[in-house]
């Protein structure tokens, strides 16, 4: 690892006030550590952001907040979530292992970045590590890399359970900036897709920090995570899928999907939603919403098996929670 | 910069750079060697220690960020020359062959117990809520981030479920 400065905060403005170019905050460390490692990312200083309160899971109104240095297992333990959101629980418990589980933070999840192998290697070019180097993977060996969402700059997959399950419940990112105001922002407008500027993931700027997450009450009470790998665990997903639905008199009321191992942000796509929604469950709908979701999937070689396997996921998982 | 640990009970004063991680911490300046680095990248386990009562992976942290923590590793999970009954168990089912993950997984296999005791869920567990039953399938499961390749699971599993009765 390249030197760095350690500062250990000890309130969010003060950690702001610690943060300049060059500094990255730190939860549990262990997407950033592991890529300081590989000099990945070379900050020259790490602000410590695990002693500033932000570890409480609190209802709010109707739905919960959850502070940004909450851990995974934690989160994925907690009997509200377990009762309220359930989906959350079993995206968590489906990702990493249970040592990495107690470490990672919530919004460190949502900020991770992809594991495409280009972007590991610094001797590969690669957008996103270093802007105008060019893509070792548009052309090179393919297996987990995003068919939806892509640019001609990148094809890097964003690797998170716990955000696909988060993007399918309309969670929202509370943002401070420097100075002490706060924003809020959905996950749609919180991610970016590559474009031109893969190096640029989110809306986050520099100066603001992830407080805590907040969850509105499910937008429906059946609610399932499928996720499928290349071993039973601790391996990261091929094609995963989030379903929260509700059911009214045999028909689909409403339905939130997500999507995970397919696109450059955890995927959600309305037309899919839409579809769904008034309609009784068959499978000639579920094959429909599947064609949907695919219809604008860039199959390079090596990844034309995502657009089947994704859709009989979908599949699978609507006729788990239709049933 | 000034980090205090407490490690298997006893407490030490380190002045570290920011750098050195929580394992390296452990091995190089406590000359504590039972946990090992095998990947260095959280993928193996070899590094699993007890941090405040939680399995982490002691590769993927920085000691200062640990700075005191009450922390176990596999020095500590035995009574003087009297074995935990998990590590008896290890020897009893022939839960290793080369020994080199052994550390991990012990400490691994301790918090684990405790998590299923605590009614934590898992990936392969039907109901998010009650109580939880540690069959052979959330033995392995929940010890999915500990690898061996010597592949003696099955010994490993045994020793775990007979641990768990005790």
């Amino acid at each position: 690892m390249r030197p760095f400065d350690y500062h250990r905060p000890d309130t969010a403005e003060a950690a702001l006030n610690d943060a300049s170019d060059g500094t990255a905050f730190i939860g549990g460390g262990t997407n950033l550590l592991d890529l300081m490692k590989l000099e990945v990312m070379t900050p020259d200083r790490l602000v410590d952001v695990n002693h500033l309160g932000l570890n409480r899971i609190e209802e709010t109104d109707d739905g919960i907040e959850i502070g940004a240095t909450v851990r995974n297992s934690d989160l994925a333990d907690d009997a509200r979530i377990r009762r309220r959101w359930p989906v959350l629980s079993r995206a968590l418990l489906a990702g990493a292992s249970p040592q990495l589980r107690n470490t990672a933070t919530t919004a460190g999840n949502l900020l991770q970045r992809t594991r495409c192998p280009y972007f590991q290697d610094i001797d590969a070019a690669c957008n996103k590590r270093d802007p105008g180097s060019g893509c070792a993977a548009v052309g090179g060996e393919l297996r987990n890399h995003a068919v939806l969402g892509t640019s001609e700059h990148c094809i890097a997959l964003h690797p998170s359970d716990m955000a696909v399950a988060m993007r399918a419940l309309d969670a929202e990112v509370v943002i401070r900036g420097s100075g002490g105001s706060t924003r809020t922002t959905g996950l749609p407008d919180f991610y970016r897709l590559p474009g031109e500027t893969p190096h640029i993931e989110t809306t986050l700027e520099p100066g603001e920090l992830i407080t805590a997450i907040r969850l509105p009450a499910p937008p429906g009470d059946r609610q399932a995570y499928r996720k499928v790998r290349e071993r039973a665990s601790y391996a990261f997903a091929l094609v995963s899928t989030a379903a929260v639905l509700r059911m009214e008199n045999g028909k689909i009321a409403s339905a939130a999907l997500a999507f995970g191992g397919v696109g450059t942000q955890p995927w959600r796509d309305a037309e899919v939603d839409t579809l769904l929604r008034d309609e009784r469950p068959s499978n000639a709908l579920f094959d429909k919403a599947g064609e949907v979701l695919m219809r604008n999937a860039e199959l390079r070689e090596g990844l034309e098996f995502k657009k089947p396997l994704a859709q009989r996921v979908l599949k699978a998982v609507l006729t788990e929670v239709t049933r | 910069m000034q980090t205090t640990l407490t490690v298997n009970g006893t407490r030490h004063q380190l002045d570290l750079d920011p750098r050195v991680t929580l394992l390296d911490a452990l091995r190089d300046h406590l000359c504590l060697t039972g946990s090992k680095k095998g990947c260095d990248h959280g993928q193996c386990g070899a590094c699993t220690v007890i941090a405040d009562g939680r399995r982490i992976n002691a590769c993927l942290t920085l000691a200062v960020m640990h700075d005191g923590a009450e922390l176990v590793t596999v020095e500590g999970l035995a009574d003087g020359e009297s074995l935990s009954p998990l590590q008896q168990a290890f020897l009893d089912h022939d839960g290793m062959q080369c020994g080199y993950c052994t550390p991990g997984q012990l400490c691994s296999a301790t918090a684990m117990l405790e998590e299923v005791r605590a009614g934590r869920a898992s990936h392969v567990t039907g109901e998010l809520e009650g109580e939880m039953r540690l069959t052979r399938e959330e033995i392995t499961e929940r010890m999915s981030g500990n690898l061996c390749r010597c592949a003696c699971y099955s010994g490993i599993v045994a020793a775990i479920e007979e641990a768990a009765t005790k």
